[in-house]
């Protein structure tokens, strides 16, 4: 179930039916991985690495998974092929486990207030999007929003921005197009100081990560927030798409490098795409995978669960 | 991560050297780097597969020729068969019809609004009458947006503020561009995942409306293996007749774009680079399937020293460097033209193969700071003629340029080299050296 339980259920059919061929056959390969020995055998390694490539979890990554299985199974011997299934989907969903702990929910405490969560991201990731579900999500539990609107760039950005606002019924703190982004957030931080916010969460405009200019002006909006909380931001929220493939890396090493990323959030997850980079990126840098994206209503944000992500690249 | 393909294959053909022709056991490895390094491209597992049995085909039994190695040559297999795949030429946009109808169809993000508003821009210039209609009624503001770029570039927009009936007004924008006069009319959509069955239902009701001319189905050069599925799944609603690959300025090496073509088999019209309105540019397939590979661009090199070399002054030199009367004064004027070019670690970078073997060496600007200095401490006389420089003019220039012996002496060697060298290549006949570019590059410390 997992992710796809919030599908309409005709969508839901139509994508298990796609599935459901490299499902059975995997299955098949399961059941006919050599039960007792301690080798797994090339065919299904085949499939697995099939299934794990086509996910974008990329080639370096799907070694590693595979070299795990095959060091597992050698050492555990006389494995059914139930424990085999299991066995996989344990070993991937580890790598998961050591980027970091995160809350589990939306209305636990924040450790600070205002807690301030940056969001950054390349060019049509659905970094505003994000934004409008996720003070949906912190409003509806009793918590006290603010947004930022730092995209003074794209057209409309501003516009798109301050819709969500008034959907949600959350305050705007914005400076209209062209204006410099690190004001917008030094005067959203300082609108929610005074006005005794829970949570601001301030938009930025989507730059690719080869632009040294553009991440470079990204460090400063950072900088400018910690003259009025010395802490701040809190949060600084990597937006990926899911459909993005391994260039997916070199955006999580850049942000990383100009702004220190410490919590990701992986959108479009509704459609066919299965953001496999996202484990690759979790493992190498640490970064816990905080919040998905499953569709373009005011819902559609969930918390990562990796039990339930694992299950849906088999599915 | 990302090895670039040359050097991957430089490694794998270690172990072929002195095989005289590409068999069986010599290609399976190599083989197997090249689907890898599509693979870490973004191009789809199954298309990878496909493409390296038609390479592995027509590398067995060719004969490996004395001049070239058999890396080199698969290297050439595997990028002519890329860029047949990419598509031969450069195919032009369809603006047939009065008005011409171009509608604009993709996922969610991918840059529909930014480069329906570019191909106005394009198409403006071109001297047509531009009209764009603002159909995505669901993302909040992207109407206005459309709105504020084609004030931008002084493109009318059609709107209709509070219907939510994109099939409605794109009838209507038709109807408005034709009794406005507009030669062009781009129709902007929502972004939509393809198996949004009732939006994918949407678009082929748009299409039919307005009977384009031409759609264009608009992807990210980001996209991974998904690209395969979303682009068959549009094209099996709209056939569509071509593509704009968006984002193409990010450093993506952009194998969806060998994917997409791959399984619906439409030319690629147009890329995006850059967010300014004039970022549109063609498509070149050559220059895509090197930077699938990973294999430098050496294309843009060559454009870059074209630009910045004067062609009179190469010429001089060149004749000089046949006659044999190169002389440390043209060396002199040759690094000053080679800096002009810019950073030497990215130009060295475009080299095929020399990537990775500078990938770890730290050359700066100053890189030919001790060459320069060397050279200036040398009286014209020996700059004319180094011969004349004697064991104790030597120790003179090296007190002069604040460098040692051992560096004045290494660099009269390698001139010594170069001049040499250059005399087997005239010797070889018909100039043999690339206009301009310098042979084996003496690097200081």
């Amino acid at each position: 179930m997992g992710i796809f339980s919030f599908f309409s259920k005709d969508k839901k059919e139509k994508l298990d039916q796609g599935l459901e061929k490299t499902k059975s056959s995997l299955f098949d390969k399961i059941s006919k991985a050599l039960v007792g020995k301690s080798t797994v055998d090339d065919d299904f390694l085949d499939q697995l690495e099939e299934i794990l490539v086509t996910s974008d979890v990329g080639i370096e990554t799907t070694l590693k998974i595979i070299d795990r299985i095959q060091k597992r199974v050698a050492a555990d011997k006389y494995i059914n092929s139930s424990e085999l299934n299991k066995l996989l989907k344990d070993e991937i969903a580890k790598l998961f486990d050591e980027s970091g702990l995160y809350e589990n929910d939306f209305e636990s405490e924040k450790s600070n207030k205002p807690y301030v969560i940056m969001v950054v991201g390349v060019n049509g990731v659905g970094k505003t999007t994000t934004i409008g579900k996720l003070a949906h999500q912190f409003k509806s539990t009793g918590k006290n929003v603010v947004l930022g609107a730092g995209d003074t760039f794209r057209a409309a950005a501003v516009q798109q921005l301050k819709i969500w606002g008034e959907r949600n019924g959350v305050h705007v703190v914005e400076h209209g197009m062209n204006t410099d982004p690190a004001s917008v957030a030094f005067d959203a931080l300082k609108y929610a100081t005074e006005n005794n916010s829970d949570i601001v969460i301030i938009d930025t405009a989507g730059r690719l990560h080869n632009r040294v200019d553009l991440m470079n002006e990204l460090g400063k909006i950072k900088r400018v927030m910690s003259k009025i909380i010395p802490d701040a931001p809190h949060e600084v929220l990597l937006v990926l798409d899911a459909s993005t493939g391994q260039n997916a890396f070199e955006q999580a090493k850049q942000f990383t490098a100009a702004t220190e990323v410490n919590a990701l959030a992986l959108t479009k997850l509704d459609g066919t795409a299965k953001g496999g980079v996202v484990i690759g990126i979790a493992d190498l840098f640490k970064i816990p995978v905080k919040y998905i994206g499953v569709g373009e209503g005011i819902d559609d944000l969930q918390l990562f669960n990796k039990h339930e992500f694992v299950d849906s690249l088999f599915n | 991560m990302f090895e670039s393909l040359s050097s991957k294959l430089e490694k794998a053909f270690k172990t072929l050297k002195g095989q005289g022709k590409i068999s069986e056991i010599n290609v399976a490895e190599t083989v197997k780097e090249i689907r890898k390094a599509l693979i870490d491209a973004d191009v789809n597992y199954k298309i990878a597969k496909q493409f390296t049995d038609t390479v592995k085909e027509k590398a067995l039994g060719q004969n490996v020729l004395t001049s070239v190695t058999p890396g080199q040559l698969l290297t050439k297999i595997v990028n002519d068969e890329l860029t047949l795949l990419l598509g031969g030429k450069t195919e032009e946009i369809n603006l047939v019809g009065s008005p011409a109808v171009i509608l604009m169809a993709g996922l969610q993000g991918s840059g529909k609004t930014t480069h329906s508003a570019k191909l106005a821009n394009y198409i403006k210039k071109k001297g047509r009458t531009v009209m764009m209609s603002a159909c995505d009624v669901y993302r909040p503001a992207a109407i206005e947006q459309l709105k504020v770029l084609g004030e931008q570039i002084g493109v009318p927009v059609y709107f209709e503020e509070g219907n939510n009936n994109p099939v409605s007004i794109a009838q209507n924008a038709l109807k408005a561009a034709k009794d406005q006069g507009a030669s062009v009319l781009i129709v902007d959509t929502a972004g939509r995942l393809s198996v949004d069955e009732e939006m994918m239902a949407e678009i082929g009701n748009i299409k039919n409306a307005i009977n384009p001319n031409e759609i264009l189905f608009v992807v990210d050069s980001m996209t991974g293996q998904d690209a395969v599925n979303t682009a068959k799944a549009f094209n099996d609603v709209l056939d569509f007749s071509g593509v704009i690959l968006t984002k193409l300025d990010g450093d993506t090496r952009g194998g969806a774009a060998l994917s997409i073509k791959s399984v619906v088999n439409k030319p690629i019209k147009f890329v995006g680079m850059g967010e300014k309105m004039e970022a549109l540019d063609q498509f070149h397939p050559d220059r895509m399937s090197q930077r699938i590979l990973g294999m430098g661009d050496i294309v843009s090199l060559v454009e870059r020293a074209q630009q910045v070399f004067d062609e009179e002054e190469a010429d001089r030199i060149q004749k000089k460097l046949l006659k044999d009367q190169f002389t440390f004064e043209d060396f002199y004027t040759q690094i000053q033209q080679i800096k002009k070019m810019g950073n030497i670690k990215d130009l060295m970078a475009m080299i095929p193969g020399v990537g990775k073997a500078m990938k770890d060496i730290d050359i700066s600007d100053d890189a030919f700071k001790g060459i320069e200095a060397i050279i200036n401490s040398m009286t014209p006389g020996e700059r004319k003629t180094p011969d004349i420089i004697n064991g104790s003019r030597r120790k003179r220039i090296a007190n002069g340029s604040g460098t040692d012996i051992q560096q004045v002496n290494q660099l009269l060697k390698q001139f010594e080299e170069m001049r040499k060298m250059m005399k087997t290549f005239s010797k070889m006949g018909g100039g043999g050296m690339p206009k301009g570019l310098m042979p084996k590059m003496p690097f200081g410390r």
